[in-house]
């Protein structure tokens, strides 16, 4: 069952304790396969091993030296959040497809100058949204601030203020005056209710769907998402948790 | 008896991202914790939140069309034989 498959390698890598908090354990980069690594990182006296910087460091190069299955890997990996984000700035996939293509240009002239201060991911990713801002301006198109700066100006209650009790309940007011229904397991687990959780995520606004495509699709860090979109740790979790609960009311709706 | 403190189920499910990434203080943490142990409605709310997460960790991107793939990689060709050129 390849459902199966994608839930326990994605639960590998990021999920750790799920039933607990969420650990984060994926290392930077770390589904990229890696081209020839040395696996310990010279750089660290201890010896521990590192995977992040040589493998960084061994894509520049087999890139730089021109290496096309390097190259195509990267896109294969990267194409759908590099359009994610784009279409926070632009308003179609024509152009963010577009905006995409013009960012890998950018990012193989400039190669040469990359020094590997940030991750690879992250500069690649920065250079996209400066690309797409400029193609935003260019077409006219007013990106308000807010988009990703300040999300938390326009509040966003994650279930609807109805289901709970007024705040002028004598005994306890803001507890559920219509709760959460049961979800019937076997529905949940059918194919059907993964559709409807992909149309939920296509149907949020781009700036929330990015964030949930980055970190629970593609499994980022917060710590990722925040340097490639330039997001307060604040501001990310406030988008990834308007996200989650959009999807969350989607599915109760279609279970319930 | 009333805990002044306590957080209602409004204000819970404003948190389940911020408990889950443990970005919550040591004391709202045992708050949220507390709540969630005596009320069903959040214990049942906090399950389908993980179960969310769960499910949209199984979808796969497939936005990569081949049309895109071949017009990328005809960047890279044409970027790699420029390099070339410029060797020459």
């Amino acid at each position: 069952m390849s459902d199966n498959r994608a839930l326990d390698r994605r639960s590998r890598g990021r999920l750790a304790q799920l039933g607990e908090r969420l650990v984060y354990t994926q290392e930077v980069g770390g589904s990229i396969p890696s081209p020839p690594t040395h696996g310990i990182d010279p750089g660290t006296a201890s010896g521990t091993f590192v995977r992040v910087e040589p493998t960084e460091a061994d894509l520049v190069a087999a890139l730089r030296a021109g290496d096309e299955e390097t190259f195509r890997r990267i896109v294969r990996e990267w194409h759908s959040s590099l359009l994610h984000v784009a279409q926070i700035f632009v308003p179609t996939r024509a152009v963010a497809e577009e905006v995409v293509q013009e960012t890998w240009l950018r990012v193989l002239g400039a190669l040469d100058r990359f020094e590997g201060r940030s991750s690879l991911k992250t500069w690649v990713f920065r250079i996209l949204v400066n690309t797409a801002k400029t193609r935003a301006q260019r077409e006219g198109r007013v990106i308000p601030f807010s988009a990703l700066h300040d999300p938390a100006r326009v509040p966003e209650a994650a279930v609807d203020a109805d289901r709970f009790l007024a705040d002028s309940h004598e005994r306890t007011p803001g507890a559920w005056s219509s709760p959460p229904p049961a979800l019937p397991e076997d529905r949940l687990i059918a194919a059907e209710t993964r559709a409807v959780v992909a149309q939920a995520i296509d149907a949020l606004p781009a700036n929330q769907r990015a964030v949930i495509s980055l970190r629970d699709v593609e499994g980022w860090s917060s710590d990722e998402v925040r340097n490639a979109l330039d997001l307060t740790e604040v501001n990310q979790r406030v988008l990834l948790h308007r996200a989650r609960s959009r999807v969350r009311q989607a599915l109760e709706e279609y279970l319930a | 008896m009333i805990d002044v403190e306590a957080f209602s189920c409004q204000e819970l499910v404003e948190l389940v991202t911020d408990y889950l990434e443990g970005a919550l203080s040591t004391a709202d943490a045992r708050r949220f914790e507390e709540h969630i142990g005596a009320c069903d409605g959040c214990t049942e709310y906090l399950e389908q939140f993980k179960r969310v997460i769960e499910l949209t960790g199984t979808l796969t991107p497939d936005d990569l069309t081949p049309a895109a793939e071949s017009a990328l990689l005809d960047v890279f060709r044409s970027w790699t034989s420029a390099q070339e050129d410029q060797v020459e």
